[in-house]
């Protein structure tokens, strides 16, 4: 069977003083093939917790992942990421930033030169091939992360809030170029991001998390990031079921917040 | 007290000059910078007046040279030098049963490595004759004027005043030459006036140590020439510093890539750390003796410590997420190595390399003042022994040159290698 399987994941985290976090709790979730998740939630709900469970940078206490029928332990190609920032290679050009994963895999140039080179052109930096890392804006960086990760052609792509360090307008035209990117490939993705906005907008479906511990609080099926692929997002945005689902969460995450505030006054 | 003097002059040579230049030179430019309304407090605002360094320079070079009577200066630039010619000053002497009686004393003031013949006086009237004497300027001499007088001590001479002015043994009087004094015997002691400047052997004028340097690089000094003293010690230092770094590095990335490295060699790496190379000298002269291969270990310790900090930070510094990158994008143990934990430490690295190559240097001079047939250090060390301080301050701004010249070599290096350092 092809897709993602999550099932009853756990992660507790042992504190060197004695004390433990329960970072995620029975966290369960199948994702079909080609599917585009976000997951939103407070800040210290598991979402990066499960994404490096899911990229196999950390070993779950319990449960298990399963991806195109088997079982997933440790990092992969076949899983990509995306992150925030800096994990480019600023010793590289952008080139070879892009190229890195074929290159690791020794291919040479002639069976991945002309892919990379598209894959360059689709995000905007052919121009910029030579460019050193340091010498390119937040927004570009990322696009070169979006192609390093597309060049290496992983079946999922994660992303834990690749667009949250950059400023609003470019952080825009970075969600067209996302959903443009995930109709093309079709890949499975899974995308974190502390904006409601945005997990809306990309989200095919939608995860809220809450925290402590940390778990699957709801799940949505939503339309708009179909309906953004074709059409300017601020058009989505002005859809009514988008203004009714944002203040639906927000509140949702509002409610949680205060709970995390009010419990945490308690133990103060 | 002329060594405040000089201090004095040159407060005020850096405070008339920034009004002078600031008077002079309407800042003309009109770039961000001077547009700055705040400049207190932002580091960034602060950039180096060329002016101020050229005037620095320039105003410790006159220093050096109106102290040191410098022939590259117009005289009336000099500080007042020492007394030089023939000094005069007039003692009264007494007898056993003698009229007190005058008599001159003529002291010929000579330069030091110049030729002086006693001046000839006549020996004038009375029974105290007239003395002529020859001193070195910067220098004293006893003056037996007793000598040629009619009585002697066995008949009582002993002298009352010096230019009327009473004088006792262990007293002295001031004159217009120099000073007099008198020995607890009743020797007279002369010290002509020694003016502001210094003596050469104190500090010689620029222009004999440039002429120094020209001689000791044509004639070479103590058996080798200027070239091989200091290739000998650049030699030192590169070698040291090389096995420094062939060891170091790899230990630096065992201790940052391993449990057990680190914990074996944290102990030793952070108790060797802090201990100055100049305090290994002793220990390895007594285990390899003062040869190159004693130089070499010293230098090789010197460069290992801060080479294996170094590495270790460079690999411990890689940010995480470039980790899991790699692996995300399927690379495999040894590629990550290769191609992220490696070149993701050359920023740290290099300036781990120039920090060492710093100590390096500073250890190599150090352990040749110990020890050593050739080098720059050993140089100096000769020299101050003979006190040519012309040569010993030749070595120091010979090492002062090589020093700076080997920073900005690397830096040079870390520019082309790591261009990188510093913008993430
Ligand atoms: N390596 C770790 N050691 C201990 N606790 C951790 C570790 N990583 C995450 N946690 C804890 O797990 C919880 C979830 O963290 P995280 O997944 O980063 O949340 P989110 O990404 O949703 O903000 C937090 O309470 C955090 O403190
Ligand atoms: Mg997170």
């Amino acid at each position: 069977m092809s897709g993602l399987s999550i099932e009853n994941l756990s992660m507790r985290f042992d504190l060197p003083n004695g004390s433990s976090v329960q970072a995620l709790q029975d966290v369960s979730l199948q994702l079909a093939e080609g599917e585009l998740l976000s997951v939103l939630g407070p800040s210290g709900c598991g979402k990066t917790t499960l994404l490096n469970i899911v990229a196999g940078f950390l070993a779950p206490t319990d449960g298990q992942l399963v991806l195109n029928g088997h079982r997933v332990s440790g990092p992969d190609a076949e899983r990509g990421m995306v992150f925030q920032k800096g994990a480019l290679f600023e010793w590289m050009s952008v080139r070879d930033n892009v190229s890195f994963g074929p290159r690791m895999a020794g291919k040479r140039e002639a069976e991945w030169g002309e892919e990379v080179d598209h894959l360059l052109e689709i995000v905007g930096l052919q121009d910029f091939k030579e460019k050193a890392i340091y010498e390119l804006s937040g927004g570009m960086q990322q696009r070169v992360a979006l192609a390093r990760c597309l060049a290496n052609h992983p079946d999922v792509i994660l992303m834990d809030e690749p667009l949250g360090a950059l400023d609003a307008l470019t952080r825009e035209k970075m969600q067209s170029l996302v959903l443009k990117l995930w109709k093309e490939t079709g890949k499975t993705i899974i995308l974190i991001t502390h904006s409601v906005e945005e997990a809306l907008l990309l989200g095919e479906r939608l995860l809220v998390m809450a925290p402590r511990p940390g778990r699957i609080h709801k799940e949505y099926r939503l339309p708009f990031a179909d309906l953004g692929v074709g059409q300017d997002l601020r058009e989505v945005k002005k859809h009514p079921e988008f203004a009714e689902r944002r203040e639906e969460i927000l509140g949702m995450i509002w409610d949680m917040e205060e709970e995390i505030m009010g419990r945490s006054e308690e133990s103060a | 007290m002329s060594a405040l003097i000089v201090l004095l002059i040159y407060v005020a040579i850096f405070v008339g000059s920034f009004f002078l230049v600031k008077l002079a030179v309407q800042s003309a430019t009109n770039d961000f910078t001077s547009l700055k309304t705040v400049t207190f407090g932002d580091e960034s605002a602060v950039r180096p007046n060329r002016i101020a360094s050229v005037v620095s320079i320039v105003s410790i070079f006159v220093l050096w040279g109106a102290f040191t009577g410098s022939s590259l200066l117009p005289g009336f630039l000099h500080a007042p030098g020492p007394f030089i010619g023939d000094a005069t000053f007039t003692y009264t002497a007494e007898a056993d049963g003698q009229a007190a009686d005058d008599a001159t004393v003529t002291v010929r003031v000579f330069e030091v490595g110049t030729d002086a013949e006693e001046p000839t006086v006549e020996a004038g009237d009375g029974w105290a004759k007239n003395d002529a004497a020859t001193i070195g300027a910067w220098r004293s001499g006893l003056i037996r004027v007793d000598k040629n007088d009619e009585f002697g001590r066995k008949e009582g001479h002993r002298i009352v005043a010096v230019n009327g002015e009473a004088i006792a043994p262990g007293g002295a009087v001031e004159t217009e030459f120099g000073r007099v004094g008198m020995s607890q015997k009743g020797t007279l002691n002369f010290v002509p006036n020694k003016g502001w400047q210094m003596e050469p052997i104190w500090l010689p004028a620029p222009e004999a140590v440039v002429s120094r340097i020209g001689s000791i690089a044509a004639e070479g000094y103590r058996g080798s020439t200027l070239w091989e003293h200091l290739g000998y010690s650049l030699f030192r230092v590169v070698v040291g510093f090389f096995f420094g770094a062939l060891v170091g590095i790899p230990l630096g990335y065992a201790m940052g890539l391993s449990n057990w490295f680190r914990g074996w060699f944290d102990p030793i790496v952070e108790f060797m750390r802090p201990v100055p190379p100049l305090a290994l000298i002793p220990l390895v002269i007594i285990w390899a003796g003062i040869g190159e291969t004693g130089k070499i270990i010293l230098l090789f310790l010197a460069a290992l410590w801060i080479m294996a900090i170094a590495a270790r930070s460079g690999v411990s510094g890689v940010a995480i997420s470039k980790v899991h990158a790699a692996y995300s994008l399927g690379a495999s143990k040894t590629q990550i190595m290769r191609h992220v934990i490696v070149p993701n430490s050359l920023p740290e690295i290099f300036t781990g390399a120039r920090v060492a190559m710093g100590v390096c240097w500073g250890t190599v001079v150090a352990a040749e003042l110990v020890a050593a047939e050739q080098g720059a250090g050993m140089m100096i060390m000769v020299a101050s022994k003979f006190q040519n301080t012309d040569i010993v301050i030749m070595g120091i701004v010979l090492i002062g040159i090589i020093g700076f010249g080997i920073d900005i070599l690397m830096r040079m290096a870390e520019k082309a290698l790591v261009p990188w350092k510093g913008k993430i």
